[in-house]
């Protein structure tokens, strides 16, 4: 009745690893993970409706100046804009962004 | 009569993933009163239910808890599509079964490891908490968020679970049922373990009832409620039958929320058998005009949503009733007596989830 974690433990010793040794090692994301938006900025009507849902106002759409910006770390990746958007041009891609250490926001423009 | 003394226990405890303050009151070792102070993590997420449209506040809900986040989206949903007479689709209502029962393997999974990690066995810890990612990675597999389900949505669900892909999640349970066997067998039988929870913290039937605790707190002394049997989402076909322990000890606890996840796993075959094809959502028109409470059963007991709409986009108010907040009382009067040393590990079996509990 001592040996009941030490069957696991022992199985455990032998056996691959759980973990993964990243960054040698990345796992692949699956086809649903929420990662980061990405826009069409060609097809983009600078309608502004995705900045009036988003529920933690990353978004800002200038329609003068016809620019669509976004605050990665304000982005909590909640697909919100994506399911609202008229013309489709905004998909959210199952890769992560990567790490900063500034507040910095990426704009877009029709070029 | 012996000299009293205050520690104080928290905010900041190696035990606490989240801010909780408790004055102890002790006589030498043995405590005598615990007064509690919450607040420190008040986010203030029913108020903003003035400025958010009714549609949109899902996803504020499910940001209430990180563990439990699913089902705090799905009864907001319930409570506003009870209001706008709003009828589910069977699929739907199957999914929402699926993930809540996935989202209550995982808790448990999480509440077992803490657990170990409270009274100090760290391999078991690991364990709990090497079989949870496999349930992580399988929520992450239908959804796309690994604890932030994000797919509940007034009147439906978000995504769907391709048949095939319920039959492979049912089969990865399989193979994790007998994992979580052989940890559960360490909780249950191992001595050091048992030295720990056996006799800690006996809740008795009437007081756990007279306090007004839920969940698996409740279950564990004896008392068979469970918010399941009210029948949301698919189980007014799939019965539920409350797991009860007569014991109230901090075993009893235990051993509750291990039998629930087995049960879980159980509700998922199920729902595997049952589940038909449909559409997943309907179309939400109009607003809420009305007051509902929805009651729901999270892992760590019965959470009540209170909405009250006036015909407008936004909801006039909102009110949370969380599980670990009717639990607090309870803690207390287990508190009182105890040793100072099973002070952690007593805190811990009422699951303490403190971000629902301040909103």
């Amino acid at each position: 009745m001592f040996f009941h974690l030490a069957k696991i433990a022992l199985k455990s010793l032998f056996s691959k690893p759980a973990t993964r040794r990243y960054p040698f090692e990345v796992r692949e994301a699956y086809k649903h993970t929420r990662g980061q938006i990405a826009i069409e900025i060609n097809q983009c009507i600078y309608c502004g409706i995705c900045q009036r849902k988003c529920p933690t106002a990353a978004l800002a759409v200038d329609r003068q100046a016809k620019s669509w910006t976004i605050d990665r770390l304000r982005c909590i990746s909640c697909r919100a804009c994506v399911g609202v958007c008229p013309k489709s041009c905004l998909t959210m891609k199952n890769s992560y962004t990567k790490p900063s250490l500034n507040r910095r926001k990426e704009t877009f423009k029709n070029a | 009569m012996t000299k009293r003394t205050i520690i104080p226990f928290g905010p900041q405890h190696p035990v606490l993933p989240e801010p909780i303050h408790l004055d102890l009151v002790v006589e030498d070792e043995l405590v005598v009163e615990a007064i509690p102070r919450i607040g420190f993590i008040h986010r203030g997420l029913e108020k903003l239910i003035e400025k958010r449209d009714f549609v949109d506040f899902v996803y504020v809900a499910e940001r209430i808890c990180g563990i439990c986040s699913f089902i705090h989206g799905m009864t907001y949903c319930v409570g506003v599509e009870a209001v706008m007479g709003i009828e589910v689709p069977r699929r739907a209502q199957y999914l929402r079964t699926i993930w809540s029962e996935l989202s209550r393997i995982h808790s448990h999974l999480l509440w077992l490891g803490l657990t170990a990690d409270a009274f100090g066995f760290e391999n078991l810890f690991m364990n709990s908490w090497r079989i949870r990612e496999i349930v992580l990675d399988i929520i992450e597999e239908t959804t796309g968020g690994r604890v932030i389900f994000g797919s509940a949505k007034i009147g439906g669900v978000r995504v769907d679970i391709a048949p095939e892909q319920i039959a492979a999640i049912v089969k990865k349970l399989n193979k994790l049922e007998k994992e979580i066997k052989d940890i559960s067998n360490v909780f249950l039988k191992d001595p050091s373990v048992k030295h720990r929870l056996v006799g800690v913290g006996v809740l008795s039937k009437d007081d756990a009832y007279a306090l007004g605790a839920v969940g698996p707190v409740l279950r564990a002394s004896g008392v068979a409620l469970d918010t399941r049997q009210l029948g949301y989402a698919a189980f007014d076909e799939i019965k539920v039958t409350p797991i009860t322990d007569p014991r109230g000890d901090s075993y009893a606890r235990c051993v509750v929320r291990i039998q629930e996840i087995f049960q879980s796993i159980d509700i998922i075959r199920q729902a595997k058998e049952k589940i038909r094809v449909g559409p997943i959502e309907v179309k939400v028109e109009g607003t809420p005009n009305g007051e509902y409470f929805a009651r729901t059963e999270q892992p760590r007991g019965e959470v009540i949503y209170y909405i009250k709409g006036d015909g407008t986009k936004f909801l006039k108010r909102m009110r949370v009733r969380t599980p670990t907040f009717a639990n607090v009382p309870a803690l207390l009067k287990v508190l009182a007596g105890c040793q100072l040393a099973d002070v952690p590990v007593l805190v811990l079996t009422i699951d303490p989830c403190i971000s629902c509990t301040e909103r």
